[in-house]
């Protein structure tokens, strides 16, 4: 089999020229110098902290793992899902830089990162329907865990796991629903809210803890806010680190589809 | 195995650990263990219960009656009825404030006036399903809700849709010479008040257990 060609991943230009006989008398030109000194540099400081750390070895267990014969596109499903929210932490951080959460400003600074703030539509809009696109990439990815038995023995505890997170993804949504805080913003709370209070015993004291008080008041933004931005993203940033330790740790199913293959030993024996 | 449970004294010294005092029964290892566990408990607890306190606050609180003025008793006939906003929740702006219509006791409607909050009826505009905010059309003399089709007849009774309960109220008194808005309460199908629930709660039978009164429920003064 023929060597595959790599493509070159340094520039010629860039590239220190062999010397020819007779060039610099064993000394290396200043050029050559700068180069190897500044490819040195970064290996040392990549050493220094690696001797301090032992990061390599750890990067070395997430990334170097052994996937499974058949793995395919939607194994991308669940990290679609965690960029769409890193896409939401991001934008929302920015947003928050022109939000306003007291309920006789945030509407109006809502407006105003709409209507006036630079690119401040296009980073709204980012957040609004990446909300959407996270939801969607949720369900898919956990459909995919459910068709390929992705759930089954040893990964119960990761089902478990991405449940709560569904759960928690599903609280931002609610949550953030409300921050623009129109008209819809406001009705579809009360609603959320009053489905909340029909839980039977506990429910009227939940509505009463998510309004904070018997009716929507001035802190019942505050709160949602908070939960919003701070108490759920942790939850859920934490989470998923403890997701990914169990993909890694566990690795992943292979596809239904694909049997396991008998040793060669087996095989020559039942002939 | 007798033999061996009585191997374990009690004491340190008769277990010949090192540097054992005499009498004493706990090791200095166990000992800190134990403290380092506790104080770790009181600082997670002096962190965490205050901010759960804090949080939770509201649930107990309880609110103070507040009475809004909305005209002269003149003002309002028995057979239809006025809109009035008042305010609910102080400090929040428009979304404190709330429609309520209000109206006189009509005898042969509403039957006796119970009691000196009954002069007046003034109903809630929260729809008694998920709690959207209803109308009242005078030429059918209905409540109707926008969101679910929820219709209430002329004293706030469900007469279709999902509505779990009649509309709820507020008492109403009249104070020299000025017609008063009170605190809200709810009713079940025969009128008969309950304190405040939140809307979808019913209070009929078994529901008016299920939804128990709320510590935040305000006094009448
Ligand atoms: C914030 C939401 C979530 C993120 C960021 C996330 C991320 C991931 C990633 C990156 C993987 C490895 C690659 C892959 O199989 O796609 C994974 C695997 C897995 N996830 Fe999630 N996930 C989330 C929610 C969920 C939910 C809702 C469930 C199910 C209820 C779930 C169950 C699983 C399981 C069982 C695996 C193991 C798959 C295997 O071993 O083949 N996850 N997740
Ligand atoms: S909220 Fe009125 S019918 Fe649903």
């Amino acid at each position: 089999m023929p060597k595959l060609k790599l493509p070159n991943p340094i520039p010629d230009q860039l590239r220190p020229r062999p010397q020819r006989p007779g060039e610099g008398n064993g000394r290396k030109s200043t050029k050559d110098v700068v180069i190897e000194s500044g490819r040195d540099a970064g290996i040392s400081v990549v050493d220094w902290v690696d001797e301090r750390t032992s990061l390599s070895g750890a990067a070395r267990w997430t990334m170097f793992r052994k996937v499974p014969k058949g793995t395919n596109w939607f194994y991308t499903l669940g990290s679609a899902t965690m960029f769409a929210f890193l896409s939401q932490a991001v934008t929302g951080v920015f947003l928050a830089m022109y939000y306003d959460p007291s309920p006789t400003r945030a509407y109006e600074s809502t407006r105003h990162i709409t209507n006036e703030v630079f690119l401040g539509e296009f980073v709204r809009g980012m957040h609004k329907w990446g909300a959407t696109v996270m939801m969607v990439l949720i369900f898919l990815h956990m459909g995919r865990t459910f068709f390929f038995g992705a759930y089954k023995y040893p990964r119960e505890l990761n089902w478990v796991v991405g449940v709560v997170l569904l759960v928690l993804t599903m609280i931002m949504s609610l949550t953030g629903y409300l921050l623009p805080f129109d008209q819809r913003s406001f009705w579809a709370t009360i609603v959320a809210d009053n489905i909340n209070g029909t839980g039977p015993f506990l429910g009227p004291y939940l509505a009463d803890f998510l309004r904070a008080g018997p009716e929507f008041g001035a802190t019942t933004l505050a709160r949602f806010y908070s939960i919003h931005m701070l108490l759920v993203p942790g939850a859920i940033a934490a989470l998923i680190g403890v997701h990914l330790y169990l993909v890694a740790k566990l690795g992943t199913t292979a596809p239904p589809w694909v049997k396991a293959e008998e040793p060669e030993q087996l095989r020559t024996e039942k002939v | 195995m007798a033999d061996r449970r009585k191997e374990k004294s009690p004491y340190t010294e008769d277990r010949n650990i090192p540097g054992a005092f005499e009498g004493e029964t706990v090791t200095r290892r166990r000992l800190m263990v134990g403290s380092v566990h506790a104080f770790g408990a009181m600082a997670t607890a002096a962190i965490g219960l205050p901010a759960l306190g804090f949080a939770l606050g509201p649930v107990f609180e309880r609110q103070r009656a507040r009475w809004e003025d909305v005209g002269t008793p003149e003002d309002f006939v028995d057979f239809t009825y006025r809109p009035k906003v008042i305010t609910v929740e102080s400090g929040a702006g428009e979304v404190g404030k709330t429609t309520v219509y209000v109206r006189k006791h009509n005898e042969e409607v509403d039957g006796p006036v119970k009691d000196s909050y009954d002069d007046f009826v003034a109903i809630s505009t929260r729809c008694m399903h998920l709690g959207c905010p209803v109308r009242y059309i005078d030429a059918s003399q209905r409540f109707v809700c926008p969101c679910h089709g929820g219709v209430y007849d002329f004293v706030g009774k469900v007469s279709g849709g999902p509505p779990v309960r009649p509309l709820d109220r507020f008492y109403t008194r009249v104070r020299r010479g000025r017609l008063e808005i009170g605190p809200r309460y709810s009713v079940n199908s025969e009128l008969r008040r309950f304190s405040p629930r939140d809307a979808g709660q019913p209070l009929d039978g078994i529901g008016q257990y299920l939804y128990p009164r709320r510590f935040t429920t305000p006094e009448l003064d």
